[in-house]
């Protein structure tokens, strides 16, 4: 077992895991946070995709050991009071359907624009659907799902 | 009004996943909850000669060990198809016997022998690890031609040569006859491959049994929770029906593949019994990819024959479906009744005849996928009328349009009667929008690139809302496939509506609320969708098949139309008018241009106390009611896909894909949209991404997003989506269902057109750039800048 200290959404947590425990399974289980969600075994689907210290990272392929001393932002986490406009561009464009990979592709979406805003790179279709190499949906064909990050481009 | 019929209203379902706040069954979790883990088998034929699970009992955390021979000595029954084909002689199909844990033979990779439960998922994974299950290997047989070959390996003891059934539908004789006179016959073999459904979310169960009330819950990842507790009770004998509830939650995505009840979630509920403990089961995506139903595989032989103005005379298909190990729910009906009445297509054939051979094999239990025997269908008519085209020399778009069925109704050789489209007014869309007429000029350029353009269409049609209950009935459905729903007025004016539909990702939410707040001018904001829960919702048959709308809410409007009789009743009586004065608009029931009104409210009020109601009127406003649909609905439409091609590298890039459809009547435009496209999406990842693979072993090679090519966001164009619809004339609203258009239209419409740009027509599905750059390769295509 190893103890482990991170910052959620903001508030401090800290707890024993056993130490194989991945840091999706201690969200899920552990903090009972369940809009991170697991879709496939191998670091593929991006249903899982959290960030840490600001950046999008699949909760799936890491250790919450890993995320010791980490401020950790799940989905849970990024509405404050109103929706963030991610979040609200995915309503507005009808950017999911089962929305089971939608917390993925919203903390996928949040983390692209922030990190095309910080280097000045124009953030267009070719653009996102490259950025979205690693998040599967199986609903909406991704048009939808593009035209709501673009939106949310332009608000953020 | 804003929020009705023909209005793209924002998502109401939206909130709650855009925030994390969704509840799917996995993120439940129940008192007293140990988890469940399968032994599953490693070879795809084997006797099971024994299982030693002393270790794995030993193991910590271990509550239990189960397998099928205990389970079958509780009586829980075999897994069982609901739909009764014979064969051509007459004989019944050979349905063999298919346990939920295997007792003697597996027949699958994956086939589950033996089931660990434990208080975490972590130590009963690593008991399933440690449970000794001795087998015997025997011989494979993992595709067709395996399967139907001399001495192949005997899948199943009542099922000799592994055929379950050899049907036909339609004129054999007047259809050789028709070819044999025909100017120009043109002969295909075509291969639709298999798939895996891959909703997002895998499957998973929690079961819950009470011994003081003998009573059981199941959370399941179901697209038809009471056809699921219908199945669970009745065939399995887990629990009678009164005595178990099923609840479809938040479902993440379904596509066919959550239809069917599994093995799993018959174990999770007998396993709650036999330990008394909740048990949780979540598949993980090789698990997955093991045990959910395929969809599709099949190899056909075809002939279109033409007489000599190109006409369609005679059209001829013989197919062999592979149904996997088993027989899965619904197996049976795809490529019978959902495929072959489908090969007259949009067009006007007088002879058509289709035999289909069915098989087992030593692969997963294969069953209806977004489609379901549609795109099969879909693929070889749209294939072969392609191909006679490039054979006569005619322009395909001009082709199809001769052959188009112009005149409604029309009955096909094959069954259907088609109640109404404009095929024309679709075509000339698509065209439109895909600029067909500026191709050559593209095409031009692209060779000046050193890229290969091509262009294909593909005017397909369908089947939804499978209908009516007798009929099916006629046709060996072992259910009727009706739909029910119930419309509760509750004193302060608010809406609930329960139905049988079930919303994984259509967003029924909203655009059941948006038919219902028409109908009584009330806000979309008071309306509550009701669905997924056997202990609130009266019955249903599910959602698949496109049948939600055209079935699902033809049975809302069915119920409202009581509520309104009532409604008007008690207005009547309360504002001394007559019923027939009363309008119902902007949340008031009221005589127009007179000071005569009642707020919707006070309606609502009135009912339920009951003060001064007509005379003989119960209090309440609430009806039901069972909507059993007349006909199948017919969607149709036209898809153009443009691609370029790079010869160097055969990779093959859609430059533009536009769909024009028919759906009849549109509640929510922007849900019908994004049904197309992901419709599209999986319809270009069949046609050029996505194959199921087994080597001779039975081992599959394709069981993880490492192996299996999923869609992603660059693989795929924005589509252009336009709508050109005819009313559907046999229900209420005229829907005809969208839920599968895209599925079903798009695979032959990018064939078409990648073998329009190599200019080979030897391609099958998925078009990988491997057997892309082949063909270009062996047939030394070149570039035509002409």
């Amino acid at each position: 077992m190893t103890t482990v200290s991170m910052t959620v959404n903001g508030k401090a947590v800290s707890a024993d895991v056993e130490d194989r425990t991945l840091l999706v399974d201690f969200i899920r289980e552990q903090l009972r946070l369940t809009g991170t969600h697991v879709g496939c075994d191998t670091s593929q689907c991006g249903a899982c995709v959290v960030h840490i210290d600001g950046k999008a990272m699949k909760s799936c392929t890491m250790l919450a050991a890993q995320a010791d001393g980490a401020d950790v932002t799940t989905i849970e986490g990024v509405a404050n009071g109103d929706l963030h406009p991610m979040q609200k561009a995915f309503n507005d464009n009808h950017g999911l359907q089962c929305g089971f990979c939608t917390p993925g592709m919203i903390m996928s979406g949040i983390d692209m624009v922030n990190r095309y805003k910080a280097e000045g790179k124009t953030l267009d279709e070719a653009a996102i659907r490259h950025e979205l190499e690693g998040n599967i949906c199986r609903c909406t064909g991704y048009h939808n799902i593009v035209k709501s990050i673009s939106q949310a481009a332009g608000e953020m | 009004m804003s929020e009705g019929i023909g209005a793209p209203v924002k998502r109401k379902e939206d909130k709650r996943f855009t925030t994390g706040k969704g509840k799917y069954t996995d993120d439940i979790r129940m008192e007293n909850q140990a988890y469940a883990a399968f032994v599953r088998s490693p070879y795809a034929h084997a006797k099971v000669k024994g299982i030693d699970a002393s270790a794995a009992e030993a193991m910590e955390g271990v509550v239990a060990v189960l397998n099928g021979a205990e389970l079958t000595g509780d009586g829980i029954g075999n897994i069982i198809c609901g739909w009764a084909i014979s064969s051509k002689d007459g004989s019944p199909m050979n349905m063999g016997a298919w346990s939920a844990l295997a007792t003697d033979t597996v027949r699958y990779t994956g086939d589950a022998v033996a089931v660990v439960i434990a208080d975490s998922k972590e130590q009963a994974q690593a008991a399933a690890l440690a449970v000794d299950v001795s087998y015997e290997e025997l011989p494979v047989a993992a595709n067709i031609e395996a399967a139907l070959a001399d001495g192949a390996p005997q899948i199943h003891e009542n099922a000799p040569g592994n055929i379950i059934y050899d049907w036909e539908i339609g004129e054999k004789d007047a259809t050789d006859a028709a070819l044999a006179g025909a100017a120009h016959v043109t002969e295909m073999d075509i291969t639709n491959n298999r798939l895996s459904p891959n909703a997002m979310e895998t499957r998973a169960a929690i079961a819950k049994f009470d011994e003081a009330e003998d009573h059981y819950t199941l959370y399941t990842t179901s697209q038809n929770p009471h056809v699921a507790r219908l199945v669970l009770s009745a065939f399995y004998a887990v629990a009678p029906e009164h005595k178990l509830r099923v609840i479809a939650p938040d479902v993440g995505g379904g596509f066919g593949s959550k239809i069917y009840i599994y093995p799993e979630e018959i174990v999770c509920l007998w396993a709650s019994m036999k330990t008394k403990r909740s048990i949780k089961w979540t598949a993980d995506r090789t698990e997955a990819f093991l045990t959910d139903a395929h969809g599709r595989d099949h190899i056909t032989k075809a002939k279109m024959g033409f007489d000599a103005g190109g006409n369609i005379v005679g059209f001829k298909v013989s197919t062999k479906a592979n149904f996997g190990a088993y027989m899965s729910l619904f197996s049976s009906a795809v490529p019978t009744y959902l495929y072959a009445t489908l090969l007259s297509g949009t067009y006007n054939i007088p002879n058509i005849y289709c035999e289909v051979l069915a098989m087992y094999s030593n692969t997963v239990p294969v069953d209806a996928y977004r489609g379901a025997g549609r795109p099969e269908a879909s693929y070889v008519v749209e294939r072969m009328i392609e191909t006679a085209a490039r054979e006569m020399g005619k322009d395909p778009a001009e082709l199809r349009r001769q052959n188009f069925v112009k005149e409604f109704p029309h009955q096909t050789p094959v069954i259907m009667n088609y109640d109404s489209g404009d095929f024309e007014g679709n075509l000339n869309q698509a065209m439109e929008a895909a600029d067909w007429a500026g191709f050559a000029a593209r095409k031009a350029e692209s060779a000046a690139r050193g890229k290969m353009r091509g262009i294909g269409m593909s005017c397909y049609i369908e089947a939804c809302g499978i209908a009516p209950s007798a009929a099916v009935g006629s046709l060996g459905a072992g259910v009727g496939l009706w739909e029910s729903a119930e419309v509760r007025v509750n004193p302060v004016g608010t809406i609930e509506v329960l139905t049988g539909s079930h919303s994984h990702g259509q967003g029924h939410e909203t655009t059941f609320a948006q038919v219902v707040a028409e109908r009584f001018g009330v806000p979309l904001d008071s309306i509550q969708i009701v669905h997924g829960d056997t202990d609130k919702v009266q019955f249903g048959m599910g959602t698949y098949g496109s049948r939600s709308g055209p079935v699902g809410l033809s049975a809302i409007v069915k119920a409202c139309d009581k509520v309104e009789v009532k409604v008007r009743k008690i207005a009547a009586h309360q504002l001394e008018c007559t019923e027939e004065e009363l309008v119902i608009e902007d949340s008031q029931v009221k005589v127009p241009n007179t000071n005569k009104a009642l707020g919707w409210h006070e309606i609502g009020l009135a009912a339920y106390t009951a003060h001064n109601l007509p005379a003989d009127m119960e209090p309440g406003l609430k009806e039901g009611a069972f909507y059993d649909p007349e006909n199948f609905t017919f969607p149709m439409g036209c898809f153009i896909a443009e691609v370029e091609v790079d010869p160097d590298t055969g990779v093959t890039e859609i430059v533009k894909f536009v769909a024009s459809d028919d759906f009849g009547v549109i509640i929510n435009p922007m849900i019908v949209e994004g049904q197309v496209h992901g419709g599209i999406a999986q319809g270009v990842g069949q046609a050029m991404l996505e194959e199921v693979v087994y080597d001779e072993n039975g081992q599959q090679l394709s069981g993880s997003y490492m192996d299996y090519t999923m869609p992603r966001a660059d693989d795929l164009p924005s589509f252009v989506v336009e709508h050109h619809g005819t009313k559907c004339t046999t229900n209420p609203l005229g829907i005809k269902g969208c839920g599968e258009a895209g599925a079903i239209g798009s695979p032959p419409a990018i064939i078409n057109a990648i073998t329009d740009a190599i200019g080979d027509n030897n391609l099958s599905m998925p078009a990988t750039p491997s057997k892309v750059w082949a063909l270009i390769q062996s047939s030394g295509a070149k570039i035509a800048a002409e």
